[in-house]
């Protein structure tokens, strides 16, 4: 049963075909025969969980009705959670333990879900493979010789690889996405200010953001319902209501407008990668959407950008891991964030600031814009996740660029706020799986969920959707 | 030697200054935690976004804001319609951050000016800008079981305060001086700080330098001199520096531009910081804070709710109440004094009792205003107008009377009970009314006595 989704384990806990405990113990059990394997987590919360599961099974007992009662999820290792010691896969704050919930594992929390586990990341999530974590490489289930994709992977692997019903995952550009591209599973990257930031340990704070990933749209529409709204604690979230966007999700695809954009399909991306995303779009185009070509900026220019705003924040977020009041001292920081500590500290030093910082917020204005003009033409924007497929363990190793090239189809949408969605589209022949997302506008979730539900459902007998991970 | 002192009389000081003025908001500036931190258990004023942890997010203090506004417009400066927060970067144990939440290059409000009385001249002071900032928490150097520790309190973590910045006016400490009793009579005014100078409502850091008296510009250099928290210090402080920048210029040297700190013991400033040294901050805008954007509406309206100010107050009480510029200088020098004698010259009113009557009792006698309200004020003075001269021959036959209808008190008297003198003078205003004048009663009583 702990392949089952959101929607379906719900069905199963309220006709009492089976209760939370059960439900929480068949995920972990799977997460004790596949975690050595797959690595997808830091810490279980075995004894919590099953303490969670067996009031939910009570409060169900007493005809309470919540979003999320009983169902277990894990959420990524950079949200606080009271209580529970929370890492960012860092050993610095091996041994911090946070005082407070992050608003996103407040809520979830209100609306019933169990907590079995924090899951791995590339620490800090500086990354896009979780090679970086201190606490060792997730491996991608359908093939642990390869990488689960990052900083999420930790989350995506544990959904792909049923070890949970759904996890929570955080995206600065490409972290929620990728890894779900890389592991078959849907990732959401919601609006930048939908979903709020507080407690969780920030990375590029301009660009995070917190975001579902999960079996199906569905799941993903009914866990945003949840996270999104303006909180009070993240002055950047939006006061703009909450959509429905579980009851949007058969809006109509017909007439709705479509962009390509050949800039995306870049030169050295995987031919299976490139024939599948095209496939998908004219499947898109029969069930009666109207596909445009449109010219987006080429999506390297967002490298650059990216590399120096994130990495200006980071030198400046991470600057309390001091080992004062909590944690361990800097001595513990690994490469990869010295990596970006410095190069942020340059990047924002007196006399380089314009040069760097400043130009970058300017070529960041420009590329709002571009994708400002292009939904004055279109509805949605369909593009491949990442230009590979899962790449093999041990390939970040002397990429020092790694990250920000794995995720250069992600970050145009990610420096301009947008709201992104990763859905599987098939199995390569080498058996990994490939991804497309569907880009919408600021605070147009509803329609680029609507648009990947209509697209799943239109799908679903596709031989490759019955194929599994075999761990 | 007579040529060494002539030239050494061109020198002419040129000192601005920074003040930090700690707001008396509730809360603190990012958090909803008490600002009210002094005296307080250490460390029990703090949440998660003052204490800096991970994934902790600043959210502005509406409030704070307002009142860094109000201070802005009554020192004459223009606010910005569009203003944001940066982070400006430096490690210290006290910045749980390890930045601090302050802001940049567009401040809240700038370019401002106020006027200063200093002698018999009055100068117009330019305010550079006067921003909004975050305090940090406090180090306490102590001994715990016999080891030198380090200690930190983060209830002053976060607690909102305003810097105000002016030009290098000021030509003299004694100018610094009156700008910041005005300064601080003006936060006073607003209500917004209690700027008491021994809770550290308001640092001071003057920036000194000397020129030629002819030089065009500013010099080359200049000496911060950090932290002082009171008037007196920063008077000496600059006066030190002065002599001892003028000494380094008369052998050729040119000072070192650096930070120095006031030592009280020694009386004299020490160097803590060279230019060498000086921290690149690396401000940039602080992502978790949306910019600010007002609109003039909204920076009228706050305009208008600036109460009545110190000058304005001052000739006002002028004007209405003809009264002289030494009279209103005392009685404006406080909000609450100035608010006493217009409430006590409402009561007044009713009783035909002049304003000057008034000013007069409170400044001769010295009135307390906590303790005596308006009321109690004019009904002491009623009191002391009703007061009647006693004719020295009533006086004398109503003491010898009494004097010889209580022998047993006068013994007293004599062996050191002084005490009973109010008893008698009280049997004495039974024959001569009560309101014979006490002290011509007592003189006489005592002459008697003797």
């Amino acid at each position: 049963m702990n392949n089952l989704t959101i929607k379906q384990a719900k069905i199963g806990l309220k006709n009492k075909k089976f209760s939370s405990v059960e439900l929480t113990t068949a995920c972990l059990k799977q997460i004790k025969k596949v975690e050595g394997k797959l690595n997808s987590f830091v810490t279980v919360t075995e004894k919590e969980a099953l303490m969670e599961a067996t009031k939910a099974d009570s409060a169900i007992k007493n005809g309470v009705e919540l979003p999320l009662l009983g169902i277990p999820i894990a959420i990524k290792d950079n949200f606080s959670t009271i209580g529970i010691r929370t890492t960012a896969s860092s050993k610095v704050l091996d041994n911090y333990i946070p005082p407070y919930d992050a608003t996103v594992v407040r809520k979830l929390k209100a609306a019933g879900m169990v907590l079995v586990g924090k899951t791995n990341m590339d620490a800090w999530a500086h990354g896009s493979s979780t090679e970086t974590s201190d606490y060792g490489s997730t491996k991608n289930p359908w093939n642990t010789n390869h990488l689960p994709g990052g900083s999420s992977g930790g989350s995506a692997a544990a959904v792909a690889s049923d070890s949970v019903i759904a996890a929570i995952g955080s995206e600065t550009a490409g972290s929620i996405r990728q890894p779900a591209s890389w592991c078959g599973v849907v990732g959401l990257k919601p609006t930048y200010g939908r979903v709020s930031r507080y407690g969780v340990i920030a990375m590029g704070s301009s660009l995070d953001s917190p975001g579902p990933i999960t079996k199906n749209v569905e799941d993903s529409a009914l866990i945003l319902e949840i996270l999104a709204g303006s909180d009070s604690f993240d002055a950047t979230t939006s006061p703009l209501p909450v959509g429905n966007y579980s009851k949007n999700l058969n809006q109509d695809v017909k007439k709705l407008r479509i962009g390509i954009s050949d800039e995306y399909f870049i030169s050295g991306i995987d031919k299976e990668v490139e024939n599948s995303v095209r496939e998908a779009i004219k499947k898109f185009e029969k069930m009666g959407a109207i596909i445009e070509k449109i010219k987006l900026f080429d999506p390297k220019y967002a490298i650059d950008v990216y590399t120096i705003i994130q990495r200006s924040e980071v030198s400046s977020n991470l600057a309390r891991y001091d080992g004062i009041r909590f944690g361990f001292g800097r001595d513990k920081f690994m490469e990869e964030a010295k990596r970006r500590i410095m190069f942020g500290t340059h990047s924002l030093s007196s006399g380089y600031y314009d040069q760097y910082y400043n130009k970058a917020q300017k070529v960041r204005a420009v590329i709002i814009k571009d994708f400002e003009e292009a939904f004055k033409k279109v509805d949605i924007i369909i593009a491949p996740t990442s230009p590979s497929l899962a790449l093999p363990v041990g390939a970040t190793k002397d990429a020092v660029m790694f990250g920000e090239i794995a995720d250069v189809l992600v970050e145009p949408s990610s420096i301009a706020g947008l709201s992104g969605v990763n859905i599987p589209v098939n199995i390569s022949q080498s058996g990994l799986p490939i991804g497309m997302q569907i880009i919408g506008p600021q605070f147009k979730e509803d329609v680029i969920l609507s648009a990947a539900h209509q697209y799943e459902t239109n799908t679903v007998d596709e031989l490759w959707r019955k194929k599994k991970p075999n761990l | 030697m007579e040529k060494e002192k002539t030239k050494s009389m061109n020198y002419k000081p040129v000192i601005g200054l920074e003040v930090h003025v700690e707001l008396k908001t509730n809360s603190k500036m990012f958090c909803g935690c008490s600002a009210d931190y002094f005296g307080k258990k250490p460390n029990t004023h703090t949440c998660p976004v003052c204490l800096g942890l991970p994934g902790a997010l600043p959210v502005a203090n509406k409030r704070a804001i307002e009142w860094c506004i109000m201070i802005g417009l009554a020192l004459n400066c223009n606010i910005r319609l569009f203003s944001k927060f940066d982070r400006k970067n430096y490690f210290y144990p006290d910045l749980p951050k390890g930045y601090q939440i302050s802001q940049y290059d567009q401040p809240f409000c700038e370019k401002g000016s106020i006027k200063v009385k200093s002698g018999d001249s009055t100068k117009t002071i330019g305010i550079t800008r006067v921003h909004q900032e975050e305090d940090t928490g406090k180090l306490i150097h102590d001994t715990v079981d016999g080891k030198n520790v380090s200690l930190i309190d983060f209830n002053r973590s976060g607690v909102p305060l305003v810097e105000i910045v002016t030009e290098p006016d000021f030509e003299s400490a004694q100018e610094v001086v009156d700008y910041l009793k005005k300064l601080q009579q003006i936060v006073r005014y607003l209500d917004v700080s209690n700027a008491n100078m021994e809770k550290g409502d308001m640092r001071l850091e003057p920036n000194i330098s000397l020129k030629l008296a002819d030089q065009q510009g500013l010099p080359k250099y200049k000496v911060e001199v950090k932290n002082i928290n009171s008037f007196k210090f920063v008077e000496k402080a600059i006066n030190y520096e002065l002599k001892r920048q003028q000494e380094l210029l008369e052998k050729g040297e040119t000072p070192k531009q650096e930070t120095r700190g006031w030592n009280e013991k020694k009386q004299a400033t020490q160097s803590q910081r060279s230019k060498e040294e000086a921290n690149d901050y690396r401000y940039f805008p602080e992502p978790d804070l949306p910019p600010f954007r007002f609109t003039q509406d909204y920076i009228d309206k706050l305009k208008s709710t600036l109460p009545e100010l110190p000058w304005q107050k001052y000739e006002r009480f002028q004007r209405e109440y003809n009264l002289s510029a030494y009279d209103v200088e005392i009685l404006t020098r406080e909000k609450k004094s100035a608010d006493h004698f217009e409430e006590a010259i409402k009561v007044g009113k009713k009783y035909n009792i002049e304003p000057k009557e008034i000013v007069n009792t409170i400044i001769n006698k010295k009135v307390d205003v906590e303790e005596t309200p308006p009321a109690l004020l004019i009904k002491n003075i009623i009191f002391s107008k009703q007061t009647t001269t006693i004719k020295m021959d009533d006086l004398e036959n109503a003491i010898s009377k009494i004097l010889n209808e209580n022998a047993l008190a006068v013994l007293d008297y004599k062996n050191g009970k002084i005490q009973v003198v109010g008893f008698l003078i009280g049997q004495v205003k039974k024959i001569l009314g009560k309101n014979a004048d006490t002290s011509q009663i007592k003189e006489n009583l005592e002459e008697k006595l003797k």
